[in-house]
């Protein structure tokens, strides 16, 4: 909890800057967001883990290629990484927008 | 002591903790007892969620079949975080948002048709029940290794468990003892692989240590262990470990499939209904996923230690020496032998066990020579990773400890899935539709009947599994992709899907891929009556395991056609829609009664 109030004065700040705008540009940048996120997430699994792989056979890691780690251990690096930084950019976004709960 | 005791007291005593725990949570706050999540620290209901998720599947089952298969497997890795991805950005917080307890509900209301919500909950128990089909077949893997007992009876003695286990129920409900179910199991997980990774590669921490030098015992061989395993296999005619063999479009959809699915299964998406708020939500989704990865970033390490320890262990003086004795073998294959899931056959009488790959035609002729007659060992899959200690030779109370640990990943989820199961019978099926008058002891009673049902019948099927845990499990999230996702993605991120098209959608979907499972597994998984196999698939090389996605892309394309060629959707449901967008304004989650 103490968290989130230490948040939301950060948060507040920020929307100040941003000033409020209605919720269609928040859907918008909201949708712009999910994309950019979700091509990440496919490169770094279809891409790099399995599709492209060949083209990364040259740079080794431990015994194997970057391709093995990205399909064994650095998709799930990745995808941590991606959840967070949405989560906290989405929140950040509510207050923008004046769209978070109360 | 003796290992079957120690045992006994390491299942037993993780019990009594859960227990334990219940009735103290169940004290504390009865009012809460229904609303478990809610209050609670997105921390804490991440490492539910994720005790919630990792089954069998994960546990018992998946670092075997990437220990067999190597690089090939890694659709498992990907696939099973992957969802996360799809459920912290898709669903978790606009669901939470809509504030209701059940996925059949969201899709009623959504597409303002009881039809929907009917056709959710089909799609539903279908998965669930395939779901549960896995988690028998590693509850009796468990329960027979761990008892002594043939397969069979392991998996009789593991489904009364499993029953009363649900039926005592609102234990599930309890989120602190699902705290403690993680905490038991990722300890069993990563105990036994810190040992190993140690023994062999002298790095602490296993899924560092998978990209390690070999160095077993302190001696640095010049070798990562990655390289010493692709010799070794190589030297027994198997694929190589680290090298990209299976399809590859196979091999996308199959990792698609996973991803969807794990987006689509009503148990875990009904842990988002709960959280305080929708920021939580999203907060809750990379916490669940931060505990599921301090497995699967241990389990490649598991399955590539595994497969390299086996070998030394038959292959005892080296690869290119000859294998040991059958008399002189260790314990652990004594002990596995007992569950039939082990099995030697002396196929050239030499008393020794040959264990290779007698499938390759290029290895034959090296065979031949050294008077091979056929690979003389068999071993279930699903056994590795409970093997995994008494392989490495880890003390006693080490393989105690993981036979709790996998006892816990199989019950909580079978579990789990019985109760989905059975609330979704008689909540949105019996009172939803078929007898809305019906009492609420008429409601529990057939809640517990069909609790029953399923476990009978995900029994029966058990015993003559369509595949290892891992891969049944995968058939189920093939099933929740190709019905479930679509559906609710599409009612939050469209306007226009009408109640025709989400029902349309959602029956193409479900039976399509539904079709070609049972054409590759036998119609309702009974052996023997299936018409292809996977081995050579109906449609290009898509397997029957991958065919979710396809079922997932149908789903899409119906409920779009249909709904542009029908009525545009009513204005209340478009303002449904934009309030779910929208995270201001939403109230507790409230049961639809």
């Amino acid at each position: 909890m103490q968290n989130e109030t230490r948040e939301t004065k950060k948060m507040e700040i920020a929307s100040e800057a941003q000033g409020t705008s209605d919720k269609g540009s928040y859907w918008a940048s909201n949708i712009r967001l999910v994309k950019w996120c979700l091509v990440i997430w496919a490169l770094c699994s279809f891409g790099f883990g399995i599709i492209l792989r060949p083209l990364l056979s040259g740079i080794e890691i431990g015994g194997a290629d970057l391709g093995f780690w990205f399909a064994q251990q650095g998709s799930i690096l990745v995808f941590l990484a991606l959840i967070f930084f949405y989560a906290w950019r989405m929140n950040a976004l509510d207050r923008e927008h004046g769209v978070d709960e109360e | 002591m003796d290992q079957y005791i120690l045992n006994l007291i390491f299942v037993g005593a993780t019990f009594a903790l859960y227990i334990g725990i219940a009735i103290w949570a169940r004290a504390g706050s009865t009012s809460e007892f229904y609303a478990a999540g809610r209050g609670v620290h997105p921390v804490t209901n991440g490492m539910a969620t994720a005790a919630d998720w990792m089954s069998a599947a994960s546990f018992i089952s998946m670092a075997g079949l990437i220990a067999f298969t190597g690089y090939d497997n890694s659709s498992f890795l990907m696939g099973w975080t992957g969802g996360y991805v799809l459920l912290a950005l898709l669903l978790a917080p606009y669901l939470r948002k809509f504030g209701k307890f059940t996925v059949p509900e969201f899709i009623g209301d959504r597409f303002y048709s009881p039809t929907a919500r009917m056709v959710a909950v089909l799609c539903l128990i279908v998965a669930s029940v395939t779901y549960v089909i896995g988690q028998m077949t590693g509850v009796g893997v468990a329960f027979s290794r761990f008892l002594e007992v043939d397969n069979s009876t392991g998996l009789f003695i593991g489904a009364a468990v499993v029953f009363a286990y649900a039926v005592f129920g609102g234990m599930k409900g309890v989120t602190y003892t699902q705290v403690a179910q993680y905490c038991v199991l990722i300890t069993a997980y990563t105990i036994p692989a810190i040992f190993i990774s140690l023994q062999l590669t002298g790095n602490p921490i296993p899924g560092l240590g998978l990209f390690s030098e070999y160095s077993p015992g302190g001696e640095a061989s010049g070798l990562y262990l990655l390289e010493k395993l692709d010799l070794v296999v190589a030297d027994l005619g198997f694929a190589s470990y680290t090298e990209h063999h299976a399809n590859t479009l196979n091999m996308v959809l199959f990792t698609l499939s996973l991803m969807i699915g794990t987006a689509g299964l009503p148990h875990v998406i009904i842990r988002f209904f709960t959280v305080p708020k929708v920021a939580d939500a999203r907060w809750s989704a990379g916490w669940a996923l931060v505990f599921i990865a301090l497995l699967y970033l241990t389990a490649p390490a598991v399955g590539a230690m595994a497969r390299m320890n086996i070998i030394d262990t038959i292959y005892n003086n080296g690869v290119s020496e000859e294998p040991i004795e059958y008399a002189a073998r260790p314990d652990w294959m004594k002990n596995w032998e007992v569950t039939g899931l082990l099995k030697f056959e002396d196929k050239n009488g030499d008393g020794r066990i040959q264990f290779y790959n007698d499938k390759s035609e290029a290895f034959a002729a090296q065979a031949a020579e050294r008077g091979w007659a056929g690979s003389e060992l068999s071993v279930n899959r699903d056994i590795l990773v409970l093997a995994n200690p008494e392989i490495a030779r880890l003390p006693g109370w080490v393989i105690a400890l993981v036979a709790a640990g996998g006892l816990a990943a199989a019950l909580s989820t079978a579990a789990g899935l019985l109760l989905a199961i059975s609330s979704s019978v008689s909540h949105d099926l019996f009172k939803g539709q078929l007898t809305p008058n019906i009492s609420e002891k008429g409601e529990l009673m057939t809640a517990r009947v069909s609790m029953a049902v399923a476990i009978a019948v995900a029994t029966y099927l058990g015993l003559n599994p369509p595949g290892f845990a891992a891969q049944t499990v995968a058939l189920a999230f093939g099933l929740a992709a190709a019905s479930i996702f679509p559906a609710l993605m599409m009612g939050i991120f469209s306007t226009r899907i009408n109640n025709k098209g989400a029902v349309a959608g959602m029956t193409v979907g479900l039976l399509v891929t539904l079709v070609y499972i049972f054409l590759h597994k036998g119609w309702f998984f009974i052996p023997g009556t299936n018409t292809f196999t996977d081995a050579d698939p109906l449609l290009l090389s898509i397997k029957s395991t991958s065919f979710g996605a396809v079922g997932a892309m149908l789903n899409f394309a119906t409920a779009y056609f249909v709904s542009h060629a029908t009525e545009d959707t009513p204005d209340e449901i478009k303002e449904l829609v934009e309030s779910v967008r929208v995270p201001r304004g939403a109230g507790a989650a409230a049961a639809d009664h």
